[in-house]
């Protein structure tokens, strides 16, 4: 069994809109490997959510994945029929989304619509997967789960609607947690609960989890590797350290930067000047020149290409390409 | 640079301020039980500071901010801007009143009114309680736009023609158009993108030095409330459980809650090892808050007395005050 479980590369996305085509992902190359969270982090547009949606083929109309390919456990997605793609969707890849009270049933109890879930890939009993829901429940850290089989989503807080969502996603045993936001909409001291359970979750099970994201506090702290998306574009990609620590491209210096932290009191935060573009137009050169500080003219001629600057560490900028000026 | 002598420089004290909204649970109840969102809250603002209230939700940040500028109206207590209780003014006095203090909420989409433009939405204060008109008020406008970042050109678009960032600069630019001397800012940057976020938070600073604003920042962010803030106040369950300068609650908070809450902020770091504490449980309801503190459920460092009996604000010296029994000297 080899160690990659997920591998995309060239993946394009395109929406049609009365506006135009919007350019929503562009070449995104990333792998993800077994038992390891991988953070996708950018801002609003940048494609991340579209990312992950396509390797469950879930990209809503207008959008539509135009080239590109995408390898889970060996298999090809974007070739597979659509009755093979619902074997994998809820029971070889799970998804969660970032409010737990819009992917939830109201008209049925939590323990039905996880029961719902396992009867639906593995043929069992009533009693075998009613069984099941109630190990989930105590997995994911709910108390008193056959009180809380019993409950209907509206009467559980955010944090444990989430809980149930996660047991949801882990009813059938998927190797791969897609995770679209899943703290952003609850409080910090839950935000802490979920991500810990994430963690212990990848660590016992051995779960992979593509980790969508905005927060760089919630990658440093969860993620292994990541990649960082700027319209549609991945600029940077390596381990979560090195990212950080020895951070090459000048937008992921610019979101770092501009996030307050203890001490920056009183300062003006170096902000990014100007604003993402729509990702109506074709970019000829590297999408982000218009608001960097280093930019040359290469840049608005030709897009850069991803360039290994460290060990896993790629960086897709004109200022590392060798032999360039720097 | 905050000068705590006298009342003079003192622009709001709020004094024991409660909100309660009844509920009617069915035809039958004989005794509704109250959500006590605000449950006795004190605390002062000094001129051209910035006090940050931090807490999650249901804390009761929000409804605190909008009794404080009377939006709605507090159960009990008093709200004295520049020594005068503004609870007690009637409707003409408080209109005119108003002129003094503003608000930026936390939704730009929702808080313009999306039939308006620009124009209309930023003079509205403006032909409300002045007598600006045609040529001379347009151009107070434009002053604004510019003055937040905006152009002339914007005029005459619709909120919805906006970005994020730019509808909060709009809602700053209402804001300050009555040249107001406090400004409530209720979570004024949860909607938007770091990069946007940074740049709001250089605008709202750069405002309050050329205007010699003070304000009241209200917010769940931790990060964003320490950067902005001279003194964070911490609220839990309509109540303030800490109060003090912004480097002392980062470098030494003392309340249990407080403590959680640092540690549960992500930091985009991943050197920082922290002794994540993790809460059990969640927010206990505010309509039947647990006896004594309401944070000994949860309370890693709960004691017997916590159940039993509230604890007060106390100072603990230099103006750090802390409701936490652990805190309290001998009797």
């Amino acid at each position: 069994m080899s160690e990659l479980l997920v591998s995309v590369e060239n993946l394009h996305i395109r929406f049609r809109t009365y506006a135009g085509q919007v350019h929503a992902v562009n070449g995104v190359n990333l792998d993800i490997r077994r038992g390891e969270v991988f953070g996708l982090v950018g801002e609003t547009g940048c494609g991340k959510t579209v990312t992950g949606l396509s390797l469950l083929r879930l990209v809503p109309h207008p959008g539509e994945i135009v080239a590109g390919r995408i390898t889970f456990d060996g298999q090809d997605i974007l070739s597979l029929s659509e009755q093979e793609m619902r074997d994998i969707r809820g029971a070889r890849i799970a998804m969660i989304f970032q409010d737990p009270a819009a992917s939830l049933n109201p008209v049925f109890s939590v323990g039905e619509q996880i029961e719902m879930v396992i009867r639906q890939h593995q043929a069992v009993t009533r009693r075998v997967a009613r069984q099941r829901t109630l190990e989930m429940l105590e997995t994911v850290g709910l108390p008193d789960p056959p009180q809380i089989a019993r409950t209907y989503p509206h009467e559980l807080s955010g944090g444990m609607q989430q809980r149930v969502m996660i047991a949801l996603a882990l009813a059938s045993n998927a190797s791969l947690l897609i995770a679209d936001e899943p703290t952003t909409a609850l409080d910090v001291t839950i935000q802490a609960q979920i991500l810990t359970l994430l963690t212990q979750l990848k660590e016992s099970r051995g779960l992979s989890i593509l980790l969508v994201t905005h927060n760089m506090g919630v990658v440093a702290g969860t993620c292994d590797r990541v990649a960082v998306l700027y319209v549609g574009h991945v600029v940077e990609r390596g381990r979560t350290r090195d990212i950080f620590k020895e951070m090459k491209h000048p937008y992921t210096q610019g979101l770092l930067a501009a996030i307050p932290k203890p001490g920056s009191h009183g300062k003006p935060l170096p902000a990014i000047s100007g604003s993402v573009p729509s990702g109506l137009d074709v970019i000829p050169g590297c999408p982000f020149e218009p608001r960097c500080s280093y930019a040359m003219q290469v840049c608005r001629q030709s897009p850069p290409p991803l360039v290994c600057v460290g060990r896993e560490h790629y960086v897709a900028c004109h200022l590392f390409v060798k032999g360039g000026s720097k | 640079m905050i000068s705590q002598s006298g009342s003079g420089n003192l622009l709001l004290e709020v004094r024991g301020l409660t909100k309660y909204f009844t509920q009617r649970r069915g035809l039958f109840s004989l005794r509704a039980q109250p959500v006590r969102a605000v449950d006795g809250v004190s605390l002062k603002v000094q001129r051209r500071e910035t006090l940050g209230v931090v807490g999650e939700s249901g804390c009761g940040k929000t409804t605190l901010g909008r009794c404080i500028l009377r939006l709605i109206e507090p159960t009990s207590g008093e709200v004295l801007f520049e020594g005068i209780n503004i609870l007690t003014l009637g409707s003409t006095e408080m209109r005119r009143h108003w002129r003094n203090m503003q608000m930026v909420f936390q939704n730009p989409f929702s808080s313009l009114n999306p039939r308006l433009n620009v124009l209309r939405l930023v003079s509205e204060p403006l032909r409300t309680h002045t007598d600006l008109r045609a040529d001379a008020l347009s151009a107070r406008v434009v002053e604004l736009l510019e003055r937040v970042g905006l152009k002339r050109e914007h005029l005459f678009r619709y909120p919805h023609e906006f970005s994020g960032g730019q509808c909060q600069r709009i809602a700053v630019a209402r804001a300050l158009a009555l040249n107001p001397k406090l400004l409530i800012l209720d979570e004024p940057t949860s909607a938007v993108d770091v990069s946007v976020q940074a740049q709001i938070l250089n605008l709202l600073q750069e405002l309050q030095r050329e205007f010699n604003l003070t304000y009241l920042f209200i917010s769940h962010n931790l990060s964003v409330v320490q950067h902005i803030s001279e003194r964070i106040a911490v609220m839990y369950l309509g109540k303030v459980v800490e109060l003090s300068k912004s480097e002392t609650i980062f470098g030494g908070a003392l309340h249990p809650y407080t403590e959680a809450l640092l540690s549960s902020t992500p930091i985009p770091d991943p050197d920082v090892k922290k002794e994540r504490i993790i809460l059990e449980g969640g927010v206990p309801s505010p309509i039947n808050p647990p006896p004594g503190c309401r944070f000994h459920p949860r309370c890693p460092r709960v004691m017997p007395l916590c159940s039993k009996a509230e604890p007060v604000l106390i100072d603990v010296g230099n103006g750090h005050l802390v409701a936490c029994h652990r805190y309290e000297g001998p009797a």
